[in-house]
């Protein structure tokens, strides 16, 4: 039930949103599309699901070539950032409605639609209209209308972008453990590096219409293929020529092998860590990422000497 | 992880989507065979309705030559029948665009007791039937009529053509009025601007695109107007006929070149409509703009 | 403008929105409601009453008129055909011109507004001029169309074009093609979706577009009147009828179809109005 996707080019006027993009979704995964807005991912989600046409390349789901099937034929489930909602229908109507379509009896449907509103905890607002409902609770109305009609894939184009940070994390871990249970095949567009690295299984980076790296999202974390992905998947900084993560940075407070000299221009604390910027003879500035324990050992205050290096072994990229 | 880090310039996403962001990119479907086939019957329709029938006014008014047409648009009745009607729809914009905003103003920032009742009152002139109104101005100014006898006067006409214009200025700078932010209007004043000075600095620059669509609107309907003048009108030539009566007399006469002279006239009518229609367009993109 | 005072900046008032009343403000409103009163309000007032002024049994005599009925009926059947026209062409053009891309997209919009800066006898006269027998497609039409019911339609849904468009695209505009899209992926085919997403969706605003729609077509005058013909009891409506009656001095017969027509009028707005205050609600 996998997807598979050969040499996709879209674009929009003179704008390129996909540029020769191959990509291959396993079967019964969580994948995200992560990237930043405007580099194609949800127009690669949109081309999967057949509501946007691709100017060349072709779309397989689960085995069968799509490239040419309207959107009703796909099997596949769509859910939209803003719900789509329809707001005419009450919640346990939005999610029949695919099995209405379908024609499949009445009680069958009542049954199905039952059992997926439990699954999404909304039982109790069966006969509601989604204007009745939160954004969060609207959205889980639309991943239950999607996955009523027992979709090969489920395709879900950055479904918590309009929801406030906390219900967003609510969701995500809800997703997630949903995932778990449900088992079909996901494929979710996100901007957010820590959504994509906390849910998925997979990550898929997208950037100017191309794909940038696929991997787990510890492989992209800690092996990113390039600065886009390193920079893009987590913090970065710089240090004697090269990219690295602010907390793979040691400081000492006397001469080490490799260790560069530096000055601790600004420290400032924030929680229970401290992030202390400081100035190399190279670097424009390198931010070291400490916990406030290391900081007191250290007993760094502005304007003392300090050497640097990155941690043995860590992730780093020659600029 | 990196949940509480602050992110470092190079990262080039924030964490918070702005909500409601539409992709420039979909703006519009495709045609597929049934929208395609659907376009091909509006725009058939429209020919055959709309098309076709304005040409045909515009080729019939060329039948007998550019001479022919000059002639029909010049000669001493037609020119004094379109010096009237044109005449009396600019003092009718004019007249809207100060009472109809006034009236909006009112209805939107003053709103009286018994404003809903107010609002419906607004929409009789755009419900009623023109002949209607034709009857209901004899009834006041007619000759046997109730109030002081207008019948065949240019006021007469032109307090006609108030009725029946009154909506589209008040329509279309209500809406403007209402979406606009009062707090940049309290923010003048904080600054020490007097009321007339708010309306004059911060208002009116903001509603003047409305103000002006709504009073292109009602020139464009004054100056067709038929149905509410030709009963309150005597049709006298050089004195109170006005351009559709004339036009509608040429339908009336046999002769030979009456028709040719109609369309003539009627052509350059719908000049001036095509002209409104242009300027609108305009004026609605600038209030679009301004949003 | 009496004073001067500067507007404080009042946390949010309890009525908000209104203006504080002062001098200035009671002077605008009485010049608004006074040029209303005088301009629309006087002039109904006296209609009713000199239509109302010989007796209810009296208007319901002069109603009571073999020729008048018959042009009702006419006027019924017209605006009815007209009506429906309208809105099948109004959904279609709403739709495609909100969904779809296509060249010429910005004309057609534009063309379909130009029905209302037309003078209605400019109307009655193009149609005159290509479908009646000696027009354009004369030798197709004969007398068919022109100074009967069909030319009669065509110059209704003429003049009352845009309306019905013009009070949908906006709800299509705001509704997106999210709702549709989501219909699709579930299965739905393109008759399915319009009959179960986007009709439901633009009821309302398509109720209001078919209530002005109605209210233009029943009163028409000056468009019909060209291309009828007006035929005293075959092509003659209620609006051409009223002219009928002033010219055979029977002033009172007039006065009385002016006062169903305006009664008709009345409530289409109060219609209308209902229709807009449910718009509001639902959304």
């Amino acid at each position: 039930m996998g997807i598979e996707v050969r040499g996709i080019a879209k674009r929009f006027g003179d704008f390129v949103a996909l540029d020769d993009v191959d990509l291959r979704v396993q079967s019964g995964a969580l994948t995200a599309l992560l990237g930043p807005s405007g580099g194609g991912k949800s127009t690669l989600l949109r081309i999967v699901a057949g509501l946007e046409k691709p100017d060349a390349g072709s779309v397989e789901i689960d085995g069968q070539d799509a490239t040419r099937l309207a959107p009703r034929h796909r099997d596949v489930g769509f859910v939209f950032q803003h719900y789509a909602a329809f707001t005419h229908l009450s919640v346990f109507r939005n999610v029949a409605f695919g099995l209405e379509i379908r024609k499949r009896p009445k009680d069958e449907i009542r049954r199905r639609v039952y059992e997926l509103l439990e699954l999404v905890h909304l039982e109790q607002f069966a006969d509601r209209l989604p204007a009745e409902l939160s954004g969060g609770q609207r959205q889980r109305m639309a991943l239950a209308r999607a996955l009523a009609v027992e979709p090969k894939v489920l395709l879900l184009d950055e479904p918590f972008g309009a929801l406030d940070a906390k219900v967003r994390k609510e969701l995500r871990d809800w997703l997630r453990r949903l995932h778990d249970e449900v088992h079909v095949t996901t494929v979710f567009v996100t901007h957010d590096q820590e959504e994509a690295l906390e849910v998925s299984d997979e990550i898929v980076v997208i950037n100017n219409g191309r794909i940038e790296q696929v991997g787990s999202p510890d492989d992209l974390y800690d092996k990113p293929g390039n600065q886009f992905v390193m920079s893009f998947l987590g913090p970065v900084t710089t240090l004697s020529g090269r990219l690295v993560r602010p907390h793979d940075i040691e400081v000492f407070t006397v001469p080490a092998d490799d260790a560069v000299r530096a000055q601790v221009n600004r420290l400032q604390r924030v929680g229970f860590e401290v992030r202390a910027e400081m100035v190399t003879g190279t670097d424009a500035a390198t931010t070291v990422q400490l916990t406030r324990g290391q900081s007191e050992a250290l007993n760094l205050t502005e304007g003392v000497a300090v050497w640097l290096r990155p941690v043995p072994n860590s992730t780093g990229l020659t600029v | 992880m990196t949940a509480t880090l602050e992110k470092v310039p190079a990262q080039p996403a924030g964490t918070f989507a702005t909500p409601g962001r539409r992709r420039r990119s979909r703006t519009g479907l495709p045609l597929r065979a049934p929208s395609g086939l659907s376009l091909g019957l509006v725009v058939l329709w429209l020919s055959l309705l709309v098309l076709l029938p304005l040409a045909a006014v515009v080729g019939k008014a060329f039948g007998s030559g550019w001479h022919g047409f000059w002639s029909a648009i010049t000669n001493s009745v037609t020119a004094d029948a379109l010096k009237l009607s044109i005449g009396l729809a600019l003092a009718a914009a004019l007249v809207n665009a100060l009472l109809g905003t006034l009236v909006a103003w009112v209805l939107v920032r003053d709103r009286p007791r018994g404003g809903g009742a107010f609002e419906l009152v607004i929409d009789i002139p755009f419900a009623l039937p023109t002949i209607v109104a034709g009857v209901v101005m004899l009834a006041l100014y007619g000759s046997n009529g109730v109030g002081p006898t207008l019948f065949g006067t240019w006021l007469g006409l032109f307090i006609t053509l108030l009725f029946v214009t009154l909506p589209f200025t008040v329509r279309t700078v209500q809406p403007v009025l209402l979406d606009l932010d009062k707090d940049a209007e309290q923010a003048a004043a904080s600054l020490g601007a007097r009321p007339a000075t708010v309306f004059r600095r911060i208002v009116l620059p903001q509603i003047v695109p409305a103000v002006a669509s709504g009073a292109t609107l009602s020139f464009a309907r004054a100056l067709g107007e038929y149905g509410s003048l030709v009963l309150i009108s005597s049709n006298l030539p050089h004195h109170n006929l006005i351009v559709s009566s004339l036009i509608y007399g040429k339908l009336q006469d046999t002769s030979s070149h009456a028709t040719q002279q109609a369309a003539a006239i009627a052509t350059v009518l719908l000049v001036v409509s095509a002209l409104v229609l242009v300027a609108l367009d305009l004026l609605q993109r600038r209030i679009a703009r301004r949003g | 403008m009496a004073e001067s005072t500067i507007v404080p900046i009042a946390p949010a008032p309890v009525t908000p929105r209104r203006e504080r009343v002062t001098g200035a403000s009671i002077g605008l409103r009485t010049i608004g409601i006074g040029y209303v009163s005088l301009i629309v309000l006087a002039p109904i007032a006296v209609l009713l009453y000199r239509a109302l002024k010989p007796g209810l049994g009296s208007v319901l005599n002069s109603l009571d008129d073999v020729e008048t009925q018959h042009a009702f009926q006419v006027t019924a059947i017209v605006a009815g055909s007209a009506v429906v026209i309208d809105t099948v062409f109004g959904v279609a053009v709403a739709i495609l011109l909100v969904r779809y891309r296509f060249p010429g997209r910005r004309l057609l919009s534009a063309f379909i507004d130009l029905p209302i800066a037309v003078s209605p006898i400019v109307v009655g006269l193009a149609l005159l001029l290509v479908y009646s027998p000696t027009g354009w497609f004369g030798t197709l039409t004969q007398d068919h169309v022109i100074t009967a019911k069909p030319g009669m339609v065509l110059a209704t849904v003429f003049v009352s074009l845009p309306l019905v468009a013009r009070a949908i695209i906006p709800v299509l505009e705001q509704a997106g093609l999210d709702q549709d899209q989501a219909a699709a992926s579930l299965g739905a085919n393109a008759f399915a979706r319009f009959v179960r997403i986007t009709l439901p969706t633009i009821r309302i605003a398509l109720a209001y577009g078919v209530v002005l729609a109605l209210a233009r077509c029943i009163g028409e005058y000056g468009a019909v009147l060209v291309v009828s013909g007006n035929i005293i009891g075959q092509t003659e409506t209620g609006p051409t009828h009223i002219n009928t009656e002033l010219e055979n001095f029977n002033d009172d017969g007039a006065y009385a179809i002016a006062l169903v027509l305006m009664l008709i009028a009345f409530a289409a707005i109060l219609l209308g109005a209902y229709i807009r205050r449910r718009q509001r609600r639902g959304n």
